[in-house]
């Protein structure tokens, strides 16, 4: 198994092995055992869906600690957009970014500035015809790994463009360069996260090698820092840094990538089932009539990412507002621009995670024994044996990873033992309506019963 | 020579359920490590007689056998035929209702799509009696 690096972790202390994750993982990449829950590396797409369900806490994502800005002497943060749509009565971007130079950045760069160089770079090549389409976005790494992993038909019609993220990093370092003499050591440049799966994929960049940023701090662990700085900012303390306008900061919700590209035919998905449904379709050549499709993982965007502290929707209207006194958009790129600059330096490669062997007859061995055990199994789904449902089971036991004993109905019909069924699964059990009826049964029996004592004599 | 069968009904008129037995295909194919060209073949193909067993033929059933160089798949309906083979193969024909061109289907590329997208193509039809494709696609 390969070993890859993911933001997304779980905290066994915090664990209780229930099987709340396993269910509402998209890419049925947890399993229990053990007690404990874990997580098959070479699935996880870094989507965090099971940090929003786990009842207990125990998963989380792991981003840098604040301090790492200390190991350089120029210090640069890039906020993702979707920072402008957690403060409640915003209608100045500069209140956050000078808020930011106050945490103890240098220099304060908006990812929505790099959106907008990326918007009309994506609408330069749109026009050149270079592009397979529908062209598929490639800013959201979790829809990036989803289709190495699980979809590597459709690696070819991904945008091959730096994300903002990205580009806005590379931009940073040569301004600060350029401005302070610095080398490149002692310029640090650290993304505001909304999600994991940045963080991943600044740790492991999947589509070049030189990583110009240093590290991610999550949106919630600077918010609370962050508000605190903002509000004690007088109007005059107030430096006018924002430097991008509706295209860029459209960014943030679902819909404003594929609006910025000025074109009709497009699509925009938003909300991880949502998107895996495009992506069949996709697959299956339903959808050539589009010349663009945004895919983000989180419901809404990126203002629904795990990391940030408001409602993805509250989010999205606050944005709303705030570009409505943004001009359309503040950069766009020279004409003698080469889109090479922008691009990729490193071919998108498939992983993919579901095959059972590498051969073709013997994954066709393995895939008739996992036919004959899937049929063996009730199909109830479960989830007791710790795998996401009776397939899954199955699968993992031709993998070796299960045993068949792991399901309890298996256990008990080999031990002769017919006796124990689970209530979800038996035909005699109190269900809702009876119970009601009978609580007000025995409820009247205790009445009588008790006004029966009392009229009874006293001995 | 080993192969893995696989069986779907297809239920009639229910749009939200078509393409479960094409996308089941996929699923299995990916699994296997068959090569993502044939896999979208495959399931390009099923697919769209999947759907015309929806549409014409009120449902039917799908038999594919997976062996270690095709995939071959036999799609059976009892529905009214085709009346005229030639033309209903030709790009843009359609004899699908308004109602269901209202859904987006019908645009005439169904069993031209299918021949397209697959290797080997073979079509039984008799009026009143109901239609069965042949279709193999061989791994690549």
């Amino acid at each position: 198994m390969e070993n890859i690096y993911h933001s997304v972790r779980l905290d066994d202390e915090k664990c209780q092995g229930c099987t709340n994750c396993i269910k509402r993982c998209p890419t049925q990449a947890i399993r229990v055992r053990g007690k404990k829950a874990y997580i098959i590396s070479d699935r996880c797409i870094d989507c965090g869906e099971c940090i929003r369900v786990c009842p207990h806490h125990a998963k989380y994502a792991t981003t840098d600690h604040f301090n790492e800005i200390l190991k350089y002497k120029y210090r640069i943060a890039l906020p993702a957009p979707s920072l402008y749509g957690q403060f409640n009565n915003l209608d100045n971007v500069d209140y956050v970014l000078t808020g930011l130079r106050k945490m103890g950045f240098d220099d304060v760069v908006e990812v929505s500035k790099g959106a907008e160089f990326i918007s009309d770079a994506t609408r330069k090549m749109l026009e050149l015809g270079v592009l397979k389409k529908p062209v598929i976005s490639s800013a959201c790494p979790a829809v990036l790994r989803l289709i190495c992993t699980r979809f590597p038909n459709l690696i070819g019609n991904i945008l091959p463009l730096l994300t903002p993220m990205d580009f806005t990093a590379r931009l940073a370092r040569e301004q600060a360069k350029q401005k302070t003499g610095l080398s490149d050591e002692d310029i640090g440049i650290f993304f505001i996260s909304p999600c994991p799966a940045k963080q991943t994929a600044i740790k492991n960049p999947l589509c070049y090698d030189d990583q110009p940023i240093n590290g991610a701090f999550a949106m919630k662990d600077i918010y609370p820092v962050l508000l605190q700085t903002m509000d004690k900012l007088q109007p005059a303390d107030v430096e006018p840094l924002n430097d991008s306008g509706i295209i860029g900061v459209g960014w943030a919700s679902s819909g404003g990538e594929a609006a910025g590209l000025l074109k009709e035919r497009y699509l925009a998905a938003d909300g991880i089932e949502n998107i895996i449904n495009v992506l069949e379709e996709l697959e299956d050549e339903k959808l050539n009539d589009l010349d663009f499709i945004e895919l983000n993982c989180c419901t809404g965007g990126c203002v629904g990412g795990v990391l940030t502290v408001e409602n993805p929707y509250v989010a999205k209207a606050r944005i709303q507002r705030l570009r409505k006194f943004m001009p359309v958009s503040c950069n766009s790129l020279p004409k003698e621009f080469n889109l090479d600059a922008a691009g990729w330096t490193k071919e998108l490669q498939p992983s993919p995670a579901m095959k059972l062997a590498d051969n073709v007859l013997k994954a066709m061995r393995l895939m008739t024994e996992l036919k004959e055990i899937e049929q063996s199994l009730p199909g109830l789904d479960c989830g007791i044996c710790g795998a996401p449902s009776c397939r899954a089971l199955a699968d993992d036991i031709v993998r070796g990873y299960a045993e068949k004993s792991d399901c309890v109905f298996s256990a008990l019909r080999s031990k002769g033992d017919d006796s124990w069924i689970p209530a979800p699964f038996r035909a005699d059990v109190r269900t809702h309506t009876h119970s009601t009826d009978d609580y007000a049964h025995d409820f009247e029996r205790a009445f009588l019963q008790q006004q029966d004592d009392q009229t009874k004599p006293e001995e | 020579m080993e192969s893995i069968k696989l069986h779907y009904d297809v239920s009639a008129d229910d749009f939200t359920r078509a393409g479960a037995a094409s996308g089941d295909v996929k699923r299995t194919l990916k699994q296997l490590g068959v090569s993502p060209a044939t896999t979208r073949n495959v399931a390009v193909a099923m697919y769209e007689g999947e759907i015309n067993m929806v549409i014409h033929a009120g449902g039917g059933e799908i038999d594919v056998e997976i062996t270690e160089d095709a995939i071959h798949m036999v799609l059976a309906d009892h529905g009214p035929g085709i009346e005229n083979v030639e033309l209903a193969m030709k790009e843009g024909y359609s004899t699908a209702p308004d109602n269901i061109r209202c859904l987006g289907f019908g645009a005439g590329m169904g069993l031209p799509n299918i021949k397209k997208y697959s290797d080997e193509f073979r079509l039984e039809t008799a009026l009143g009696v109901g239609t069965t494709l042949y279709l193999t696609v061989y791994m690549k």
